[in-house]
């Protein structure tokens, strides 16, 4: 199984990573090492086998559903590259 | 003794006893770090009035007898955990100015419990490596030396930054977090000390996540005492990581006295790589005969997995980190490049915002997770895990703890392990099964190569026995009597 430039493509373009055309022949060469070194795990027979989610076994915690926090805009804008008032600004999304 | 050669547990001992203040044991840590930061860029920020604000109450607190747990000590924080208005970076060009509004749970126990801050240490970005150089402000180098040759090595990874620091006595101890292997594979890199505890031990709020199944923070100090000290401190359940452990926290340190006698200790027979230097078999070799020695039972078990953890470790890891990471978006935090439309904003930004081997850890996970894929990569590998899981479940039926190796080889200069991807990732092959299974192992500096580079012996354990490991860890220690010193130490 081996990456082709259109496919590296895609997938810079789904994790929303913008790849130039001349990165793509070293990072193909890359993720196919990567990959052709992972493919072993092929050759296991896990059909019987259940996923492991997570290492420890446990049932996740309920908790009451009320507001335990919040009211806080200026800690949560701080960091903002841009804001106008209490919002997030980004490029214009609706024509 | 200088102050900076203290340990931990020593320097605690003269501060309760007024012999020396907080405040001189904090300027002397930040002498140090003025004279080495230069050399060993272990640092990213540094946070000298912040440590002498935190000596200053400290010195007040036990001036009235009322001294906290950790009151006055110098630690070092590695630049993965948020702390409150104090830049944190995760090493990358992507959080450069990025200011928490808020404190991560594990330094906030710290801080409560009267730790004196002295900086944020460098590591990989987003703790993605094996040796400090994916680090976007340059990496960390080792305090060690090879007599004979000039280049400097790496401090591993991705903990390194905080390994050099407490290699080089400027900080008494430091905080790791360890995905597979990256508070272990610095601590023997740089001869110290480190503990990954069990997952959920330690609460994972507030610690920029890199993959949350895995993600796990520990101490890393000079002796195994230090690091029980300070585990003591950071473990406990924390309503706010949901894979938090409701399990109470044993005084650690009492553990340090446990014999070893009567313990069987598991040699797992696929640990034995092909191409290990003889110098790693023989250390490894020689603790298993420490154990004995001391009363232990050495039993060779099998673990027949341990060769397919790796490859599942990079299946499973670049697809946590690639939905984690789908947060830099430009959008609330961090860096932003402007663009025409939003879909050009995010995808200018992270190209501009991560590093190579994130792009390619986040671009690897994006593939094993995409339709048509997920099956044959990403399910298979978490079905594979359970077999690693399994593998270990059986052992501990025969065996008390494993002991094996913390890494195939001592450090190697920086820039080395650059060929290929996969080369840089066979450093983790003894640390990644545990990390897998989510169980504690720590570390201990247990000898030295040819060189003179430190080595070092892990010691795993069955889910939350930290005891167990720590006595096992102290045995070794005791028996090993490590005590060589990096070429470059503070003098004071």
């Amino acid at each position: 199984m081996s990456l082709d430039f259109e496919t590296v493509r895609r997938i810079a373009h789904l994790a929303r990573i913008r790849v130039e055309d001349d990165e793509l022949p070293k990072l193909a060469a890359e993720l196919n090492t990567i990959l052709g070194w992972v493919e072993q795990l092929a050759a296991l027979d896990v059909a019987e086998i259940p996923p492991l989610t997570g290492p420890v076994s446990m049932a996740l915690r309920m908790r009451e559903d009320v507001i335990d926090d919040g009211g806080i805009p200026e800690k949560v804008l701080a960091n903002a590259p841009e804001r106008l008032g209490d919002y997030f600004v980004v490029p214009k999304v609706v024509e | 003794m200088s102050l900076t050669d203290l340990t931990l547990a020593e320097a605690r001992k003269k501060l309760r006893a007024r012999e020396v203040s907080a405040r001189e044991l904090t300027e002397a840590h930040l002498r140090a770090i003025e004279a080495l930061q230069p050399k060993l860029n272990a640092f990213i920020t540094l946070t000298p009035e912040l440590a002498l604000a935190q000596a200053k109450a400290a010195d007040e607190r036990l001036a009235r007898g009322e001294a906290l747990p950790l009151d006055g000590l110098p630690l070092a924080i590695k630049d993965l955990f948020c702390t409150e208005g104090v830049r944190t970076t995760a090493a990358s060009r992507m959080l450069e100015n990025f200011i928490p509004p808020y404190e991560s749970t594990v330094t906030a126990k710290l801080k409560a419990a009267g730790a004196v801050f002295l900086g944020k240490t460098n590591l990989d970005e987003f703790a993605m490596g094996s040796s400090n150089i994916t680090s976007a402000f340059g990496p960390a180098v080792s305090p060690w030396q090879r007599p004979d040759d000039p280049r400097p090595l790496t401090p591993g990874g991705s903990s390194g930054g905080s390994a050099a620091a407490v290699a080089a006595r400027l900080a008494l101890g430091a905080t790791g977090t360890d995905t597979g292997g990256s508070i272990r594979q610095p601590a023997a890199f740089c001869g110290i000390a480190g503990i990954k505890p069990t997952y959920g031990r330690c609460s994972r709020y507030g610690i920029v996540a890199f993959a949350s199944s895995l993600d796990q923070a520990g101490p890393m100090a000079r002796t195994v005492e230090d690091c029980a000290i300070l585990l003591e401190v950071m473990a406990g359940f924390d309503p706010k990581d949901s894979t938090s452990a409701e399990e109470p926290v044993p005084p650690f340190a009492e553990a340090l006295k446990r014999s070893v006698r009567g313990l069987r200790i598991g040699i797992p027979k696929e640990y034995r790589v092909e191409g290990m230097p003889p110098e790693i078999l023989a250390l490894w070799e020689k603790g298993a005969a420490w154990l004995e020695t001391a009363g232990a039972e050495i039993r060779e078990v099998s673990l027949p997995h341990t060769p397919h953890a790796l490859p599942t470790y990079y299946i499973v890891a670049p697809a946590e980190c690639s939905s984690n990471l789908a947060r830099y978006d430009g959008v609330r935090y961090g860096l932003r490049v402007p663009a025409e439309d939003l879909t050009e904003m995010y995808e200018k930004t992270r190209a501009a915002g991560f590093g190579a081997e994130v792009k390619r850890r986040i671009l690897i996970g994006t593939y094993v997770l995409s339709a048509g894929y997920y099956d044959a990569y990403y399910l298979r590998a978490q079905k594979v895990r359970s077999l690693i899981l399994r593998d270990f479940t059986e052992a501990f039926r025969e065996v008390d703890a494993l002991l094996t190796p913390t890494a195939p080889s001592a450090a190697f200069p920086l820039g080395e392990k650059m060929d290929d991807p996969v080369t840089m990732y066979l450093n983790d092959v003894f640390t990644v099964p545990a990390s897998l299974a989510g169980l504690p192992a720590l570390s201990v500096p247990c000898g030295t190569d040819a060189q003179g580079l430190p080595l070092g012996l892990q010691v795993i354990g069955r889910p939350f026995d930290e005891e167990g490991i720590i006595a096992v860890g102290r045995a070794l220690e005791e028996s090993a009597g490590f005590a060589a010193r990096p070429a470059l130490a503070a003098q004071e």
